[in-house]
């Protein structure tokens, strides 16, 4: 029997390769083929890297076989968000700006997973420059959820989220700011995690907002993201927001044993605006958790409703800066038919950024102006401060905290660009985690009546990542990972 | 007539001498092809991430601990947004509200009159890179070379009242910064920048006038033309009933003449906030302990130890600590020769003569102290004589010339061949006969006509001492 290579899970597909059961090059064609079949529909990736990639399988092979690359991730195709740098190929954050950006130097995490023999088969398309929670903002054209092709698969890292659902890759990294790869990986029934921020080194992931992103993988299930997060994880000198952890080490935690473990449930998580369907899929998932051992109760977070406002100001202050740099001048799209430098910068801007981008950017600077700083800026920054003691005074209780990745399941295509309140609204879980440094975890708890999936989100104190992995791995047993069917997926 | 008062503050830009960038591991080297010493995070490449260079901090705490200033022991970079072509992210890390050094001061004395300019802050931030105007291909060019070198700014109270303030202030913390070894302060490099804020106002007034801010001054001489043009410029126009409008202004210093640049209406918002990709800077007693030891010795202990150590006149050390690189000369050479009053005379009187006739800077010297050290050693074993000394010295301030192989290669060797120079000598009493008689005839400056005559007809090579001794003993 001829076994599917891209429906096993990245560690899975590790395995066959290290026994030899399975050649890398196979395993590449096969991510291919898949990538043939489905993306044109699905639109998952910006760059297939489909040269480069059957060449480094090669390369990757025999570095398997002299024994030199041994890890579990060897030879698995993965696939990365394209706010990635990778050097030589084309790196474009889903914007007109950087259609034609190849960087000089690769990411740090992806250094990482490559250095671990993982094949980068190609830039998963994303909102553009991370900002959007649908991967309808690109402009490479929105993504489609594998599920159902008339959905959204979620955003910023949606082209990531859909490519592991669709089965085009075995894995992928996103990145997230406000809940950029755990909404997806909710909308797309695959499981996603943010760690601690400072983690994972940031240099060469293309800035949105500093002090927020943090890059994170999404997968198949728990086991391969901690694999995954421990292969890119690392202190970089070169980033000065690394921060150098006690110890590495993340997948000893997966262990089917959460008795004793201490869950809390937000009671503000559970209120209005929570699809009902939502909320019983994650009330069960406690419930599983409960009749494991875990110790859950419900409790009052708090300020849950300041996070978004406080989430707007700050990221789009960050981004509003570090999108400066996109200008014509040094790199990326230039308009033609200008008028001296003012022109210039006018015009390439203008031309090469979208709505959501340049809505954000004003936002930025009109909170970061002069008269207006400390009424915006700083009251945002004070707002974070308090939600991180809400947190900090949660985690004096509980080991995790359980809620909802998203208020509902994906929504259609084109029913969220027209109301972008809306759509920031449906980061009320997701964001409270950036702007407290928290790490999370979205692992599928169940489908809607749509048969769309449902995310269960696991948020945990920082640097504590083994909590949430623990519960997420000994959820996961409880299911079977439910595997998309694409040919399902068109009505 | 009315009587106006000036007002100035300075603003102080300084490059420090780190050898890499503040941001990033890039050499600060001067000069090299365009775009040579550029990474991704001095060219602001997507996803590029500063690191801080502890050597900046230490440079800064440095400076500020030598200016009396508070340490904020826990300080930050902020960055301040605008769009120009040199400034490859479109922002500038720099520090607006946590500053590393706030309030210090240093003393200046202008004849005599003792005065403390007050410093209100030093900061740290990253310098820009060079834009250049290609006029054939008709476009600009950018060279990243420069881009994230580490400036500090230092900014004055509006303490000062004149020129000769301006300029004293300026002198004295320049003669700092190069004893800390933080920087060689070159005004026409630009590696030392002052702007001039300057307001003028009557006499008694209880308000300072509206200020204008004066930039490109890249010469004290300048910075003193500028503060006459302007303070001028401003009486002129209160003088007319007209108002002087707050606007930056370029000093054209050939036409003596300055341009306004930006007015404050026009001005930027920068949009400064906390940069997010550093995290605070945060300096612990110890550590400003340890650069407060490591403080070289500054002026004032130079001097006393020239004084005190060499033996050398108060006068002497005064003027050779007034430069550091003469200063470092002196020490290096004395080092050598253990003559410090033969090598203070060489820098006190040649090398002045010459820094004055070439028009340079004392920190422009470019001799090697151990060709000074041979050229007294030359003198001391009577190999030259003083004469052919300060020839060979002139070839050493330009050239910096091994005086040893110099000497021997022109044949400039001291004549101490008493045959030689008797046979000389006789040949010049004979040809001068009314001197000799004027010697004869109590005339004692004959004597030195007729020592002139031998040195000349010997190129200037005898041993004057042998000269003297034997025309008295042939007369």
């Amino acid at each position: 029997m001829t076994v599917n290579l891209m429906s096993l899970t990245a560690v899975e597909l590790g395995k066959k390769i290290k026994a030899k059961e399975v050649t890398v090059v196979e395993a590449t064609k096969a991510a291919l083929a898949q990538i043939k079949a489905n993306d044109k529909e699905l639109n998952c990736f910006v760059t297939v890297n489909e040269e480069a990639a059957l060449i480094r399988a090669e390369e990757v092979q025999k570095r398997i076989d002299d024994g030199t690359l041994t890890g579990p991730l060897a030879g698995v195709p993965v696939a990365i968000k394209d706010n990635m740098c990778t050097k030589g190929i084309l790196t474009t954050c889903s914007s007109k700006i950087l259609g034609n950006f190849k960087p000089i130097y690769t990411a740090e995490a992806v250094i990482n997973l490559e250095n671990a023999g993982a094949v980068i088969i190609g830039k998963t398309n994303m909102d553009e420059f991370a900002m959007g929670s649908t991967t309808e903002t690109s402009i490479f054209g929105a993504t489609k959820n594998p599920w159902n092709t008339a959905h959204v698969p979620g955003g910023s890292s949606g082209g990531s989220a859909a490519a592991v659902a669709a089965e085009e890759c075995s894995c992928a990294l996103g990145s997230d700011t406000g809940g950029s790869i755990r909404q997806p990986s909710s909308f797309c029934g695959v499981t996603g995690m943010k760690p601690t921020y400072g983690t994972i080194s940031r240099y060469g992931l293309i800035a949105y907002g500093s002090s927020l992103d943090q890059i994170g993988p999404i997968a198949k299930d728990v086991t391969d993201c901690a694999t995954i997060l421990e292969i890119i994880a690392s202190y970089d000198t070169k980033d000065s927001t690394s921060v150098k952890r006690e110890e590495y080490d993340f997948t000893s935690a997966l262990v089917d044993d959460v008795k004793g473990l201490k869950i809390g449930i937000p009671r503000d998580y559970l209120t209005k605006g929570l699809d009902p369907e939502v909320k019983t899929s994650i009330l069960n998932a406690a419930k599983a958790l409960e009749a494991k051992g875990a110790i859950v109760e419900e409790f009052d977070l708090s300020l849950v409703q300041y996070a978004i406002p406080a989430y707007y100001i700050i990221a789009s202050a960050e981004a509003s800066s570090n999108l400066a740099r996109f200008d014509g001048v040094k790199f990326g799209f230039r308009a033609k038919d200008f008028d001296g430098l003012h022109s210039m910068y006018k015009k390439t801007r203008s031309q090469g950024f979208g709505a959501e981008v340049k809505r954000r950017i004003m936002l930025g600077s009109f909170v970061l102006s002069s008269g207006y700083y400390d009424a915006y800026y700083i009251k945002a920054l004070k707002t974070k401060a308090l939600i991180k003691k809400a947190f900090d005074k949660a985690f004096e209780k509980y080991d995790v905290i359980l809620g909802p990745t998203a208020p509902t399941t994906a929504p259609k295509l084109g029913e969220s660009l027209s109301d972008p309140i809306k759509m920031y609204l449906g980061d009320i879980y997701t964001i409270s985690v950036n702007l407290a440094g928290l790490p999370g975890i979205s692992v599928p708890c169940g489908n809607d009546s749509k048969g769309l999936p449902i995310g269960l989100q696991l948020i945990g104190d920082c640097f504590q990542e083994k909590n949430i992995i623990k519960a997420a791995y000994a959820f996961e047993q409880t299911k079977k990972y439910d595997r998309c069917n694409i040919a399902k997926s068109r009505d | 007539m009315k009587q106006y008062e000036t007002v100035i503050g300075l603003e102080v830009h300084v490059e420090l001498a780190t050898k890499t960038k503040i941001f990033c591991s890039c050499s600060t080297a001067f000069g090299g092809s365009p775009n040579t010493h550029t990474c991704p995070v001095c060219t602001g490449m997507p996803g590029s991430l500063p690191v801080l260079n502890k050597q900046v901090v230490e440079y800064a705490m440095a400076v500020g601990l030598a200016t009396n200033c508070t340490i904020t022991q826990n300080c930050k970079f902020d960055r301040k947004n605008y769009f120009y072509p040199d400034n490859p992210q479109n922002y500038q890390i720099s520090q607006l509200y946590f500053p590393i050094c706030r309030d210090g001061g240093i003393e200046i004395d202008v004849n005599g009159t003792k005065k403390t300019i007050r410093i209100h802050e030093i900061h740290m931030e990253e310098d820009a890179g060079k834009l250049m105007h290609d006029e054939w291909e008709d476009c600009s060019l950018v060279d990243f070379n420069r881009s994230g070198v580490p400036l500090i700014e230092i900014v004055s109270e509006p303490d000062m009242r004149s020129s000769d303030e301006v300029i004293t202030y300026l002198e004295k913390l320049r003669l700092i910064i190069q004893y800390l070894g933080a920087s060689d302060c070159k005004l026409q490099e630009g590696s030392m920048r002052a702007d001039v804020n300057l307001s003028v106002n009557e006499v008694g007034a209880s308000e300072f006038g509206t200020r204008t801010e004066m930039k490109n001054l890249n010469s004290f001489k300048a910075i003193a033309r500028a503060i006459q043009g302007e303070r001028a410029r401003q009486i002129e126009l209160i003088e007319d009933g007209k108002t002087v409008t707050q606007e930056t202004r370029r000093w054209d210093d050939n036409k003596e003449y300055s341009y306004a640049m930006r007015s404050k209406e026009d001005a930027q918002d920068y949009r400064y906030f906390p940069e997010p990709d550093l995290v605070p800077i945060v300096i612990s007693d110890e550590w400003m302990a340890k650069v407060k030891t490591e403080q070289p010795e500054l002026r004032d202990e130079k001097r006393y130890r020239y004084k005190t150590e060499y033996d050398i006149p108060e006068y002497d050390a005064d003027i050779i600590t007034s430069s550091k690189k003469m200063a470092d000369i002196f020490e290096a050479t004395v080092a050598i020769c253990k003559q410090p009053k033969k090598v203070s005379n060489w820098l006190m009187v040649e090398t002045m003569r010459l820094i004055k006739e070439k028009e340079i800077e004392p920190e422009d010297i470019s001799f090697s102290p151990q060709n000074l050290a041979k050229l007294i050693q030359l003198v001391e074993a009577g190999t030259i004589n003083g004469g052919v000394a300060k020839e060979v010295f002139e070839q050493i301030f330009t050239n910096n010339i091994d005086p040893e192989k110099y000497v021997k290669e022109k044949g400039l060797n001291q004549v101490n061949d008493e045959g030689a120079l008797r046979a000389t000598i006789e040949q010049i009493i004979s040809e001068n006969p009314q001197s000799v008689e004027d010697y004869k005839n109590g005339k004692d400056k004959a004597i030195g006509f007729l020592v002139g005559q031998t040195m000349k007809a010997m190129k200037g090579k005898a041993n004057p001492g042998m000269v003297n001794q034997l025309l008295k003993e042939l007369l």
